[in-house]
Order: structure tokens, then sequence, then C-alpha cells
């Protein structure tokens, strides 16, 4: 069994608690029917025949307390109004404090672990069942879904297919691991990463029915917990996105993945040009401006499950040696043209380096979500790799109404190196000249014998394994610096070895993944952060560790014993530190170029673009 | 004729070539992209919508002459049709591309017609309707006969073409670039453009308010 998940019987649906709050609202009924739809589109069916092996495989875990403040709240609705880290929080409902509740029974740190241990846990259980099996407290109406047995098992997805075929009333599709949907104010389906929009009309317009009822007591639906299930609701302007995921992802971490979606089809539309088309016509169907940019946000999700730099909010640079990496910098530097703002270099999601004109940084630097979305935009939309493409982009954070000019193009031929020159421009007219550009970076590169040093001796991209650090306990660790030298100027970065060993599948490097979601939720947990977990999984023992000069994350073999995995960690700094100048970009270039001339805004604004 | 591959410039004309800037239009998934992509690599796999435009430089020698023509591989989808108008300035041909399985694509690229009716007169393109998709006959929606009247009540080019069987692809971009040699010559080559062809900015600027107005 590749993780522990809840045990437990009856539905444990937070749905029911609901009612009282309709029944207080009289003329609700209709609204309260579709929510019974929608618990029929939605919620998971009781697994009674996966509920043995679990039990058994769950190590024989006490069931969790509950928390005091979860059995005050019945309702698995958190609402906007709550004061933030008090109980009944939002966060509150998520889940339980494990360190807490375990920690009495266990002796407290170890001589000779780190000093700064704030909170010690020790489990051979991940919280997750815990989280799950807090539903158990009060169903209304237990074990009404049962005698449907769910017969997916976790983990063998259905193969998907095509986009958009999947049949949105099948098992495979209900079964999925996280769902995504975007709707507009008006309940019109806009986005779903699996199926059919059009199919899930329905299922939207139920959504969106729940978001408004909660809103007209001035409120606002953030989360839904059910047994094995995280709702996530947010409200982006005119746009509704929600997502359903039995992923051991948080609240607040599925929260930032919808803002993630939000912010990339923002950077095709602009939030103003968004805005715009449903002032003029609240049931417009966005589909039709967002129309090809479905398998763009597809693929940002996918990434979100596969690159730990959008869960690190962070950037992952190639190792490179530093010398190389200044000539590279330098490049861009001559490189420039009047209104170039940005130059990056970057190898799939991997940056090489990026240079940035000296008055926008002034104002910003450029943000690490607005990278992956960049990236995400390049890679998911050049078709091949030959040509030079000109298109309008938004950088969300940066100017989330205005446009840039993004000139791309792949330096070298594919079957040399992949390396992918990005310039942003103001000037919807540069294109010439950033081509101009394009020649000095690939003329550059040429006299740098840069194909050789990219192409690592024809194996690819330069990458590092594991065992580069020398501890053989030490299977896989991301490390994110918070130390870099012009930190405030700089892009957040880090780094990771590549997946081998046990973690080479993809199904197990998905269960790796869960796992460091898993910790980083509960370092970051809003109402009750942690610095250090000590956390004895099934298969492995990670640790995660946060101080104020870096993040690490670190996962050894399961027979590691304490003081062998502080042993690795200490070894794993000292690597990273001698290594630093490869791993990370530790002086980003700047340039000064002309200003541009015509308007005062940096972006050019949606409104110039017709949009 | 022999098309060479990528910038490089052909050995036997020593001469330099003539640079012309095509345009590939009409609405999203209709294979333009394919259709570039075929040309340039002949190749053909699924590809996403194209991004605001792409821009490729393919050599050509036809009947003597190099020829490097520009392609402005434009995006089809609505949010960058303010865009594409500035890929269209300054052309010397177009490429209006329906998907012969949609009508309404169909429609779409008598629109560009019209659309470009407005920005340039009879003489100043060249322009060729493609019927891309031809292999998929069985779900055809527009008749070979259609394109072709609506092709010769214009003076358009025409052609079926079949970007993911490589039917007939080379043959439409030859037929424009035959055409504009042949116009060339006409003109005695007054207009052969040798170094960077167009001046977006200044003919851009000068329709600024023009472009910003839808
Ligand atoms: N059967 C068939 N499919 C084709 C052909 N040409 C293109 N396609 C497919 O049609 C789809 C769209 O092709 P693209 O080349 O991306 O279309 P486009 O006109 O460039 O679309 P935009 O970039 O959005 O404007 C792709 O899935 C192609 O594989 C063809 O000749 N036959
Ligand atoms: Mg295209």
């Amino acid at each position: 069994m590749t993780a522990p998940w809840p045990a437990r019987s009856g539905t444990g649906l937070s749905w029911p608690h609901l009612l009282p709050l309709h029944q207080g609202h009289s003329g609700r009924q209709a609204g309260w029917r579709k929510l019974q739809a929608l618990k029929l589109c939605l919620l998971p069916k009781p697994r009674a025949a996966e509920m043995e092996a679990r039990g058994g495989a769950c190590g024989g875990s006490a069931p969790a307390p509950e928390a005091p403040s979860d059995s005050a709240r019945p309702f698995g609705v958190a609402s906007d109004e709550e004061p933030s880290g008090g109980p009944g929080s939002q966060e509150s409902c998520g889940p339980p404090r494990a360190d807490e509740e375990v920690q009495g029974a266990l002796p407290g740190p170890e001589e000779g672990a780190p000093t700064h241990l704030g909170v010690h846990e020790l489990s051979g259980q991940t919280s997750l069942d815990k989280k799950y099996n807090r539903g158990t407290k009060d169903s209304g109406k237990p074990g009404k879904m049962s005698g449907t047995g769910d017969t997916s098992q976790r983990g063998d997805l259905p193969t998907p297919g095509p986009r958009d075929d999947e049949d949105v009333t099948a098992e495979g599709w209900r079964s999925r691991r996280k769902h995504v949907f975007v709707l507009s104010e008006a309940g019109k389906p806009i986005y779903s990463r699996y199926g059919n929009e059009e199919a899930l009309s329905a299922t939207m317009g139920v959504m969106m029915a729940l978001v408004s009822f909660i809103q007209s007591g001035d409120n606002a639906i953030r989360s839904i917990y059910s047994d094995d299930r995280t709702l996530v609701f947010l409200q982006q302007g005119p746009l509704v996105l929600v997502a359903v995921s039995r992923t051991p992802q948080s609240a607040a971490q599925l929260r930032c993945e919808l803002l993630g979606v939000h912010a990339q089809i923002v950077s095709v539309l602009t939030r103003a040009g968004v805005a715009r088309v449903f002032e003029r016509q609240r049931s417009y169907d966005l589909r039709r401006l967002l129309a090809g940019s479905e398998r763009i946000l597809d693929s940002l999700l996918d990434g979100a499950e596969r690159e730990p730099g959008f869960l690190l909010g962070a950037v992952r640079c190639l190792p490179l040696p530093a010398p190389f990496r200044d000539s590279l910098g330098a490049l861009l530097q001559r490189a420039t043209a009047p209104s170039l703002a940005f130059s990056i270099l970057a190898a799939g999601r991997h940056l090489v380096t990026a240079a940035q004109e000296r008055a926008v940084l002034e104002d910003c630097r450029l943000d690490p979500a607005d990278l992956h979305l960049l990236l995400n935009l390049v890679g998911a939309s050049s078709a091949f790799r030959a040509g030079e493409v000109w298109a309008p982009v938004c950088l969300p954070r940066f100017n989330p109404d205005g446009f840039f000019y993004a000139y791309v193009s792949y330096l070298g031929d594919n079957t040399d190196y992949a390396i992918c020159l990005v310039l942003l421009s103001t000037d919807r007219e540069a294109f010439h000249a950033l081509a101009g550009c394009k020649r000095i970076v690939e003329e550059g590169l040429q006299a740098l014998g840069a194909s050789r040093v990219l192409a690592g001796g024809g194996v690819g991209l330069p990458s590092y394994g594991v065992s580069a650090v020398g501890a053989p306990d030490l299977r896989h660790f991301l490390y994110k610096p918070f130390d870099v030298p012009d930190n405030y100027r700089q892009l957040p970065q880090f780094t990771s070895p590549e997946m081998e060993g046990p973690y080479a599948s993809e199904c197990e490097r998905q269960r790796l993944f869960d796992l460091y979601y898993h910790l980083h939720g509960r370092l970051h947990s809003p109402s009750r952060p942690l610095r250090l977990i000590y956390h004895v999984a099934e298969k492995e023992t990670l640790l995660a560790w946060v101080t104020p000069k870096f993040e690490l994350y670190a996962c050894f073999n399961p027979l590691v014993t304490k003081s062998g995995a502080i042993h690795a960690v200490t070894k794993l700094l000292r690597w990273v530190k001698r290594e630093e100048d490869r791993l990370f970009i530790r002086y980003p270039p700047k340039y000064s170029t002309a200003p541009v001339r015509h308007g005062p805004n940096r972006t050019d604004s949606a409104l110039e673009n017709g949009l | 004729m022999a098309l060479v591959e990528g910038n490089t410039q052909p050995e036997s004309a020593s001469q330099q070539p003539y640079v012309f800037k095509v345009v590939l239009l009409g609405s999203s998934s209709v294979g333009k992209s394919s259709l570039a992509f075929r040309l340039i690599k002949n190749d053909f796999k699924d590809i996403l919508p194209t991004l605001g435009c792409a821009f490729f430089t393919q050599m050509m020698e036809l009947d003597g002459s190099a020829l490097k023509l520009e392609i402005w591989d434009t995006a089809g989808q609505e949010k960058y049709h303010s865009v594409c108008h500035l890929y269209f300035r300054g052309a010397n041909a177009a490429i209006l591309v329906y998907d012969i399985a949609d009508k309404d694509s169909f429609h779409r690229a008598q629109n560009w017609w019209k659309e470009l009716e407005n920005e340039f007169q009879p003489e100043e393109i060249v322009v060729i309707l493609v019927g891309n998709k031809t292999d998929l006959e069985d779900s055809r929606e527009v008749t070979l006969e259609e394109g072709k009247a609506f092709a010769e009540s214009k003076k358009l080019l025409f052609v079926e073409t079949s970007a993911k069987l490589n039917y007939q692809v080379t043959e439409a971009f030859i037929a424009v670039a035959r055409e504009l040699l042949r116009r060339e010559e006409q003109n005695g080559g007054q207009s052969r453009q040798r170094s960077p062809p167009v001046d977006l900015k200044e003919t851009a600027r000068a329709r600024k308010v023009k472009c910003c107005q839808d």
C-alpha cells in the first residue's frame, strides 16, 4: 500500500451540516436540492472493500482526537470572516496538529539533535489519516451512500483520454486525484481539468449556487472538508475557481494552486481584460477568449504535481559552473534593445540565467510565480522549436493589467541544446530589434562553446544525483536558500537532485511529492507553523526544516536513525555551501536600456490590445 | 525549384535573394502552423494553438531566382486578432487558410479576405486561399467547388492541401512564390526588397489609431 489512507466507517460528510443554515433561510429549498445533487456528483462513495486493508496498514494508529475547535464547529465550511488563527479559524478545519497529539507520548528531542528543534514529531503515520478521520465524528446520515462501492484504487488512475473526451459521469472521472474548475460568476463553465466543461455545466452551476448562497449572508466560502476530499473555493474578480482534491495538499496549498490557475488566465488575457468582457456581458462565455489556453492550464497543473518550484515559490536553476553562468549573464547584458525589460535564458522549466533592466528592477524583481507562468506558457505553446514567437503576455505579479511583448526563440537546434531565450519588451513593435538581440546571444553562445557545456556530454541538461552529496542515507532533498546575496532583488531559487533510485517511477515520485506537500503544509500551517518536523513514514523518513537561512526537505532511507539523519543533513548543508556558486544564480545581471518612448506605462495596457 | 534548409543562403544564387513577407491567416486550428511546420521541417505533429505570432524564414530557389520567405504564422484565436493587424502590414502575400471539414472556418477566411481588401490594393498583395485537411474527406463541409468559386470570384490563387499527408503543401507556397516573382518582374523589380523588408514601426505607428479601435 502506497500511502496510508483513512480507515473509517460511514461517509462522515460535512455537507449535511449545512442544513441548519438552510433552515435559517427559508426559500432556499431549491438551492438545497442542488446541493444534494452536487453531493452525488462530487462526493466519494465509501470504500468498504478498501477499508480493512487500510486499517491494517495504518499500523494501528489511534484515532485522532478531535480538536476542541472542531467539535465546536460542526460545519465543514470555513468563512472569510473568522479571525485567522483563532479557534474555528479557516485552517483549524485542516489537518489536526499531530505533533501536539503525539508529543506527550514521546521522549523529548534526543541529545545531539539540533537545538532549534521547535516541535518534535515522531510518528509512524502521516497525519493525513487523521485529517480524513475527522469526518468520522458525526455524519448526519451515516452510510447514506453505502452499497455503491468505489472500485477504483487510489494510485492507479484511469488513463487520461484525449482532452474533453472524458466521460464526466464515469467513476474514472470521479476518482481523479484532483479536479480544478473555473467558472464565471454567472455559473458558466470556463475550464475543467478533466472532462468537457460543457458536460459539467450543471455541476458548475451548483458550485456557483453554493458560492452565491454563502455570499448572500455576506460570507465567502473558502473550503469544505469531506472525509477524503478537500474542496477549496476562490473568487478572483468575476471568476470562481474550485479545487476538489484527494491529495494531501492543505487548503492553503490548494488555494495557492488556484491562484496560479487564475494568474495563468490573467497572463493570457490580463485582469482588466477579463473584467472588461464580464462588465460588458455578465454571461459572457470566457471560453471564447480562452480557447486554446486550456492545455496551458493543464500543463500548469501537471507541472505543479511534478515540479517543486510551485510548492516552494522558487525557481530551479540549471547547475552550471559559476564562470560560465556569469559569461551567459554578460551576454544578456550585451544583447539589449530599447524597451527591453527582462531577458531570460531557460531550459524547460529550469532557469539558466535572467537579467533585468535596472529601472524596472527598482520597482519589482521578477517574481518566481510570474516566471513559472511565463515558462509554462512558452513551453506549452512552442509548437516546434523552429521560428521566433512574438506574443503579448502579462506577468500578473508585476502588473496584472498590462502586457509585455514576449520574444521567444530556441537557440541552436533542438537536437543540439534546448535553451530558450525569452525577451520581454514593452514595445509592441520591437520584434526586429529583439530578433537582433537573439542573434547576439546565439553568436555569443557559440563563441562560449555553450552547446558543449549545456548538453552535458550529450546526456541532456546538466543535473546531479543525490550521491554527489556523499551522505548514503540521503535519498532526495529540496533546498531553498534565503541567504543569497543581493537577496532583496534576487529571484527565490531552490535546488534538488534528480529523482532516482526508489523514486524513479512515476508512482513513487508522486508519493514522495505528496509527502513533501504534506510536510510543507505543516511547516507553513497558517494557524500553527512549525520549524522542524522529523517524520517517520512507512517507506522513508523525512525531515523538514525551516530556518531564517533556508528551507529544507530531506528524504532518508527508512532505517536511518535520528542522529544519522542529522549527520546527513549537516553534510548536505556543507555540500550546498560548497556548491552554491554552481547551484544558484548568485549575482543576477542587470542592464540599463533606454526608456520606452510611447506612454508612461511600462507595460502596454490591455485596452490598447483590443482585448 | 528547390527548397533550401533553414536560413542558409543557397549557393547557386550569388545575387541577394528577393525577400517577401508572407502572412498565414485563418481561424484557430485550421492548420496554419501545421502547414508552416510541413514546409519548414517536413513533419507533422499535434501542436498547440499559436501564441500571438510565430516567425519563420524559408529560403527557396525558384526558376533560378533566390527567394527568402519571411513567414508570419498568426494565431487564429480571437484574443489575438487585434495583434494580427500588426503582422499583416507590409505583407507581400497572404495565405488564407480554412479547414475543409469546418464550414465556419471557410466563412472566417472570407472575412479575412474582406479585411485584406480594406488594407491593400489588389496589386499590392498576392492572396492564396488554402483548403486544408483534405485527409478528412469523410467529414468535408466545404466542397472543392465552393472553395474554387470563391477564389475565382476574388481572383485569388486556390489550392487544397493536407499538412498531415503532405499533400500540395509546398505546392501552395511555391504558387505564392511564383506569383510574387511574376509580379516582381512585371514591375521591373522596383519593389524588390533587399534588406529588412518592412519597417514595422513606421507602418504600424501610422495606422495606430486604426488598430486600437477594435
Ligand atoms: N487531419 C488533419 N489534421 C490537421 C491538418 N493540419 C493540421 N491538423 C490538425 O489541426 C489542429 C490544429 O492545427 P494548427 O496547425 O495548430 O492550427 P492553427 O491554424 O495554427 O491554429 P492557431 O494557431 O490556433 O491559429 C492540430 O491538431 C493539427 O494536428 C491536416 O492536414 N489534416
Ligand atoms: Mg498556429
